[in-house]
């Protein structure tokens, strides 16, 4: 109990470090942006900072980079803790980098609700690929987002996108976006990327599970990870007879692929990258491309909207206001109205 | 609670020796404290070290190490992450690191240097005021001093 006094009075004293000792890290944006341009991924590096920590001058950032959104394949890849998604982007980054194509990796982690704080360890399954200049991998905290992503992820995107490895080259080629362990609900990755892989494991649940809305439903390619394990055959079958309920595809329509894969022996990676590929360009053939970015671009806006409303109001909530509620002198609902509104 | 700006740091294991309890040790404890901790497992080389402090833009990077082998890979951290530009970034250490070698590492630009025993709330006082006041870069000395004095307590039991 002491202990955990200790820490939450540790929490409490913000840890923030737009403070003073940190100012050297802002960076005007043309400056990061020409730098980005020229392949300087130290300025890669500063610029998703600008971006995700919104330091004094974020803003300006943000727009010199939006301009060079849709420049990479944008790759989700989500699935339950312990599935295996970052040993998974290991093997995938490594076998991209066979062909010399350039990669950039977000991988999202869970924030701590009760100090903010949090321990990023996706990195620890890419380790091998950390002096390859051809790779740029980046921890991101959820800080408070549902949904298994981080708010400023589309501000991060578009930063890679800018990303010039090499002259006339924009963007990576691939950027993989790994969502923090998802349950059963958290959907938000397929209005932020082009293609989502959906990572499962055996003994993750029966052909019951594999009914459920939610995350089964948003798959545009299965990975059942561990295909070294016995019942891997059961998992994609259970996965295959699930999708088989469903009203018949329409002509032309994308079938869902389910790939026995293992991160670990590398089984069956070279045909789950052959679908990622496939998907891409049947979503150019069939113009359902523009579809999706589209879509994208209605979930950026629609993010930051219910950002700058729900930030700037809640800036405004006192003690006051919650002893309003403990007093019974005014409700949620009429007091969440006025403080949108600017009042109480 | 979101934090939106938490300090990030970087928990690192250079060298060969495999004992990396007292990292993960480190690196709940700075997570409870509120920091953003990246944790990229044991037997890494200067040179990794020094790429995902770039790619990850941290505030600090912690050295833990056994082996004994840190006069040597503590400085060349140090070094490869100025050569990197990442000239705001401070480096503290901790493991087993004899009291006599401690003068030279922070000379050699080696923040603090925390033992066995070390409360974990004093590891995240000292980079939150340290983060906070840039001592460490303006004063050396001062920092060094600072070490000295809250090291007194340190062979004290969790």
């Amino acid at each position: 109990m002491r202990a955990a006094k200790r820490r939450a009075a540790t929490a409490d004293r913000a840890l923030s470090r737009g403070s003073a000792a940190s100012r050297s890290r802002r960076a005007a944006a043309p400056e990061l942006l020409e730098r980005v341009r020229r392949g300087d991924q130290g300025a890669v590096s500063r610029a998703l900072t600008m971006v995700t920590d919104e330091y004094s001058g974020y803003e300006a950032v943000t727009r010199a980079f939006f301009p060079y959104h849709g420049g990479s394949r944008t790759i989700g890849l989500c699935g339950s803790p312990g599935s295996g998604k970052s040993s998974l982007v290991n093997a995938l980054v490594a076998r991209v980098r066979k062909d010399a194509e350039t990669v950039a990796v977000l991988a999202v982690d869970p924030s701590s609700a009760y100090t903010g704080g949090a321990f990023l360890g996706d990195r620890i399954r890419v380790q091998e690929h950390a002096l390859d200049e051809g790779v740029f991998f980046r921890s991101l905290a959820t800080r408070g987002m549902v949904g298994g992503l981080n708010e400023t992820i589309f501000a991060a995107i578009h930063v890679l996108q800018a990303y010039e490895a090499a002259k006339g080259k924009r963007g990576f080629d691939w950027i993989f976006i790994e969502t923090v362990g998802t349950g059963q609900d958290e959907v938000e990755i397929v209005d932020v990327v082009d293609t989502v892989v959906c990572v499962t494991a055996p003994y993750q649940g029966d052909e019951f599970q594999a009914m459920k809305a939610g995350t089964m439903e948003i798959a545009d390619v299965f990975a059942v990870n561990k295909a070294d394990l016995e019942e891997v055959d059961k998992a994609v079958a259970n996965i295959r007879d699930a999708m088989s309920l469903g009203p018949d595809a329409e002509e032309g329509a994308w079938v869902v692929p389910v790939h026995a894969v293992s991160a670990r022996t590398k089984k069956g990676v070279e045909e789950l990258l052959g679908s990622i590929v496939d998907h891409g360009r049947h979503l150019e053939e069939t113009g359902k491309l523009l579809e999706r970015r589209k879509r994208q671009l209605r979930k950026e806006l629609s993010l930051l909207i219910s950002r700058l409303i729900t930030r700037s109001t809640l800036d405004r909530v006192t003690e006051r206001h919650i002893d309003l509620l403990l007093d019974k002198k005014s409700d949620p609902l009429t007091l969440g109205r006025k403080l949108i509104r600017g009042g109480a | 609670m979101a934090n939106k700006n938490a300090y990030r740091i970087l928990i690192a294991k250079p060298g060969l020796d495999g004992h990396d309890r007292g990292a993960k040790v480190i690196v709940r404890s700075l997570r409870d404290a509120g920091f953003e901790v990246i944790y990229t497992g044991i037997r890494q080389t200067p040179e990794m070290i020094a790429r995902t402090a770039l790619q990850e833009d941290v505030d600090a990077v912690g050295l833990s190490l056994l082996s004994g082998a840190h006069m040597t890979l503590f400085p060349k951290v140090v070094d490869l992450l100025r050569k990197t530009g990442l000239d705001d970034v401070m480096v503290f250490g901790g493991g087993i690191i004899p009291e006599e070698d401690e003068a030279a590492l922070r000379k050699s630009g080696v923040a603090a240097v925390f033992g066995p025993g070390t409360p974990t709330v004093r590891i995240a006082e000292f980079l939150k005021d340290a983060l906070e006041t840039g001592s460490w870069k303006s004063s050396p000395k001062k920092t060094a001093k600072k070490a000295a004095a809250k090291k007194k307590g340190r062979h004290a039991r969790r």
